[in-house]
């Protein structure tokens, strides 16, 4: 039954889209589950959502300190295994920093916090939180973030393209300075996503730009079922 | 003087030179403490008093005319805390309730524009923290020198980029406010931040230390060295020249992410039903937090201050009790609870210390090591400083000369050709210009329920997400109309923020505060803070809206020069249903404009008189309280019925303004028929109040709405196309026959969205 999945969202000292993100989940129909970052216990959630924010502070890089939590080192494994992960904005960042995802976000080339409502290409619509998508679909999908260019070596962008690992592009203007304005990538499996637009912050026309955002939500829920 | 001086000493020795006029005391003020105590201060007391009596805590050359506000306030049945606790609170329905001020920071932010204007964000949510709410958004009022001068720069990235870091990172949507440049400001930046909280009503908590025995447990960061005199040396003095770096050491320092965890941790605590009583350490810092406390209980208070956790152990007594260090609270603790808070306090990774502990005496102990340095009734620090009456005197031959030079010298474009070129010189300037530049800076999504945000006219944030009610918060403070005559330019304000507010849809419920001003020493500073308090008071009265708390900040003035008065006015009104809120924006062709009220030639102290003129003189336009009240009542009708999809005011840069911002949200065009009751340049340019223009698909059935009620009604035009246009049929006023021009979008927007990155970018 769709109603049962589980889509847990990790709570980090910091993380400020958390509860957006619950309430992204609950609003596709999935059982949303708050997960705490000192917890070696993944409450067996059938997905994971890292959120937006600033975990501790971010005082070091983002997502450096979070990436040794314990509910991380419980993350890491069963993402190897399988588990859809996604991680938005400083979920990103924590992704990168764990090496589930590689290359890594830094600051803005404008060197200042950007929030917008940014549009985006849908690069890949297979990935287990965008199949509910169409491939080239154009998609408005809010911004805020200070370090959000990614960056990686010419060998792993050159391999992300060629494997198609690309799934979100921001369409000009790119806000950040990203390397081939790559907003969002996926793991070779398709299963762990990240991206640094906010989709949990557009599944309602009252609160966002679009409620685009929560295809994304629906496709983690589609994945899991099917 | 050596070594820890303490009530014994002070006893022993009672003929000390004491540094009391370093510390911002007058000899008067001196006297009153040896009175008070009946012996002379110790250091650590003579520092207590030095910060607490301050202007900035104590409101001595304000306090007489702030009682005006709460002597005969308009009576409303939602007000559930009125002025004088840490914010007021109003009732909005659903058992929830709502709190909100404003506070500025301007004398650290001028010192070091970007930790000044974060810690400026920080105290005021902890404000609203104190209160027992959840902060749900900030706003601020910015006011800076002329937009190319050379120090304009660094203030403006500094502040802009201080309100989004802290901000942004504690996870609090920026919803609104507004940035202002004049040279007025140059030396005396402001910084106004404003916050507000939602609370489940039995969640209230006050700032009292009652019941003997109960424990004192100081909450969040650890205690340093940062902004000790930040109330005393730094905001309540005059800047003189080059003297700014060395009380760098008097601003200070902020940390969002402790924050962030204090709010959360917090929340906790009320929830749990754990504290009797709480405080934000802000301005004076302890010495603040324990005598008010203290003050209002039932009792006294025992600290024992070296249990405080120091950032640096060579901490002196008397720096701990005054330092300014941030993300700090004070909980008053029953005995039996002490371990749960501590437990709760550990989950957060928010430090929390057993500091001391409430009293049946009277006084306010506070021991080092055992040894007594303070010893004093708490209410003399917090309650019974100094009040002054100090002289007010209106500059006459000045002011006189002011108002007499009115702009009905200066020439006034005529053709169509000049008013295009005009309109689009006007939208460029920094005046007028965009303020995308600031506000893409901050994080206007997150929390999730912002409904509008800038650039709409008022912020709307929903309350819950099991009930449609929203707040609205809209700011202003339009210093130059005030500078003219500050009484109607403080209801002049607080007129503009109601009106911005009625026009997303609500009803204006309560009224915050920010009294920026000169010297009080200046009678002719009081005069203006006299009579723009005495307007506000009558103001909220004839608009039925309370003023439930605010901050003065006074000495705004470099040398002898005093800023503009600048009363920025916050109004906090409700909105039943938020999907009938009213964006500012044209939303669809084929939409039939409306202009509510009515213009009259009015340009004194107006936009274009500064920009194209470099002008100011004369007088500000009308008040019109009754009509505002009946435009609101109107878009309040219209809004509930669904029969408007925009509505924006007209204020700073006229019907024009309003015009080019309305087309330009969504990308909607309009063309616009003007009646050729005035010159054309009138009709765009003219400030005149109690304006809106509205938009809708049903003019007919509008009309009947607002003929209920009653008010000047103008079909000006439909909404469509590309570009803007505006024309006037042939009549006596102008010198073409029939008056017509035309500018796309994509000139408008270029004109209005180029001149703040080209600046700060």
């Amino acid at each position: 039954m769709v109603a049962s999945a589980r889509i847990g969202v990790v709570t980090f000292p910091g993380s400020l889209d958390d509860r957006d993100a619950l309430r992204a989940v609950a609003a596709a129909g999935a059982e949303p589950v708050s997960l705490w970052h000192g917890d070696r216990d993944l409450r067996a959630v059938d997905a994971v959502v890292l959120p937006g924010g600033f975990s501790y502070g971010d005082y070091l890089r983002g997502g450096a300190i979070a990436r040794f939590s314990p509910v991380v080192g419980e993350i890491v494994p069963a993402a190897a295994a399988g588990l859809p992960v996604l991680g938005i904005c400083n979920g990103f960042q924590i992704l990168c920093e764990a090496h589930l995802l590689p290359g890594a976000l830094v600051r803005n080339a404008g060197l200042r916090f950007v929030c917008r409502d940014q549009t985006l290409t849908v690069d890949n619509a297979k990935t287990a939180w965008t199949n509910s998508f169409v491939e080239g679909e154009q998609i408005l999908i809010p911004i805020k973030h200070g370090e959000g260019r990614y960056v990686a070596d010419p060998e792993t962008v050159d391999e992300l393209e060629r494997t198609g690992r690309v799934v979100f592009r921001y369409t000009d203007p790119n806000p950040n300075g990203a390397m081939n304005d790559i907003a969002g990538i996926t793991n070779e499996a398709g299963t762990v996503v990240g991206l640094m637009p906010h989709p949990e912050h557009a599944i309602d026309v009252l609160t966002g730009p679009s409620t685009h955002g929560l295809a994304m939500f629906s496709s983690a829920l589609a994945s899991l079922v099917s | 003087m050596t070594g820890l001086d303490t009530v014994r000493d002070a006893e022993a020795q009672p003929e000390v030179d004491q540094p009391f006029a370093e510390l911002g005391l007058k000899d008067e003020e001196y006297r009153r403490i040896r009175e008070i105590l009946g012996r002379r201060p110790t250091d650590t007391e003579l520092a207590m008093y030095s910060v607490m009596w301050s202007e900035h805590c104590s409101y001595k050359s304000s306090k007489v005319h702030l009682r005006q506000f709460a002597d005969d306030p308009p009576r409303i049945d939602a007000m559930l805390v009125g002025i004088g606790e840490n914010a007021g609170v109003v009732d909005v329905g659903d058992g929830l309730a709502v709190t909100f001020k404003v506070e500025s920071h301007n004398h650290p932010s001028y010192v070091e524009p970007y930790q000044g204007a974060a810690t400026g964000v920080g105290g005021i949510v902890r404000d609203i923290l104190t209160m027992g709410a959840r902060p749900i958004a900030v706003m601020d009022s910015l006011r800076f020198g002329a937009a190319d001068a050379p120090d304009t720069k660094r203030l403006v990235r500094g502040v802009v980029s201080g309100v989004g870091g802290y901000g942004n990172c504690l996870g609090l949507p920026n919803i609104g406010g507004e940035v202002g440049f004049d040279p007025t400001y140059g030396g005396n930046p402001l910084v106004n931040a404003l916050s507000v909280g939602v609370l489940p009503h039995g969640r209230l908590q006050l700032a009292q230390a009652k019941g003997a025995g109960n424990q004192v447990v100081l909450l969040g960061a650890k205690t340093g060295r940062d902004g000790i005199g930040g109330v005393s040396v730094l905001a309540s003095a005059t800047f003189g020249d080059g003297e700014t770096p060395a009380k760098l050491p008097a601003v200070q320092v902020g940390d969002p992410f402790t924050e962030k965890l204090l709010i959360e941790c917090c929340l906790e605590l009320f929830d749990a039903d754990l504290v009797t009583g709480i405080q934000d350490l802000g301005g004076a810092g302890l010495s603040c937090a324990t005598s008010e406390t203290a003050g209002h209980g039932d009792g006294g208070m025992r600290i024992h201050l070296e249990r405080v956790p120091l950032r640096e152990a060579s901490m002196s007594p008397l720096e701990v009790l005054t330092s300014e260090s941030q993300e700090r609270m004070l909980a008053i603790v029953e005995p039996g609870k002490v371990d749960a808070v501590l437990a709760l306090c550990a989950r957060w990774g928010v430090l929390a210390t057993v500091i001391g502990e409430v009293t049946s005496g009277d006084r306010l102990v506070v021991t080092w090591h055992g040894q007594t340095v303070v010893d004093v009734p708490p209410g003399s620090l917090a309650d019974d400083g100094p009040v002054y009456h100090r002289p007010v005197v209106r500059p006459d031959a000045e002011q006189d000369a002011l108002n007499a030079a009115g702009t009905g010298d200066l020439p006034r474009p005529g053709g169509a050709d000049e008013l295009r070129a005009l309109l689009l010189r006007m939208i460029a300037s920094p005046e007028l210009c965009s303020r995308r530049w600031v506000t893409e800076q901050y994080d206007r999504y997150v929390l999730g329920g912002t409904v509008l945000a800038t650039p709409h006219d008022g912020g709307v944030v929903r309350l819950s997400e099991d009930s449609a009610r929203g707040i609205v918060l809209a700011l202003d403070g339009n210093g130059r109309f005030a500078r003219l005559d500050p009484y109607a330019g403080a209801q002049l304000n607080l007129a503009e923020s109601y009106r911005n507010v009625a026009c997303t849809g609500a009803t204006p419920l309560a009224v915050t505060d920010c009294l920026n001003f000169g010297s009080p020493e200046d009678p002719g500073v009081m005069w203006q803070f006299a009579e723009a308090t005495r307007g506000l008071a009558q103001a909220c009265r004839e608009l039925g809206t309370p003023v439930t708390g605010g901050n003065v900040s006074f000495y705004n003035q470099t040398g002898a020069t005093a800023i503009n008065p600048t009363p920025v006015i916050g109004v906090l009104g409700v909105i039943e249903d938020v999907s009938r809120r009213v964006p500012s924006g044209f939303v669809a062709p084929g939409r039939t404009i409306v202009l509510l009220g009515r213009t009259e030639d009015e340009l004194d102290g107006s936009a274009w008189a500064w920009v194209e003129h470099a002008h100011l003189g004369g007088r500000p336009p009308q008040v019109r309280l009754q009509d505002e009240r009946r435009l609101a009542e109107i878009l309040s009708r219209l809004a509930a019925r669904s029969l408007i999809d925009s509505a924006h005011d007209l204020s700073e840069g006229g019907l024009a303004q309003a015009l080019v911002e309305a087309v330009l949200v969504n990308d909607v065009g309009a063309t616009v028929d003007l009646e050729n009751n005035l010159p054309m340049f009138c009709e765009l340019f003219s400030e005149s109040t109690a304006r809106a223009i509205v938009t809708t698909s049903d003019p007919d059935a509008a009309f009947a709405v607002a003929e209920q009620v009653g008010y000047s009604w103008s079909e000006i035009g439909v909404t469509g196309g590309r570009s803007l246009v505006v024309q006037a049929a042939a009549g006596n006023h102008d010198p073409d026959s029939a008056m017509r021009f035309e500018i796309a979008l994509d000139a408008l927007r270029s004109a209005f969205e180029g001149t703040l990155p080209a600046l700060f970018g």
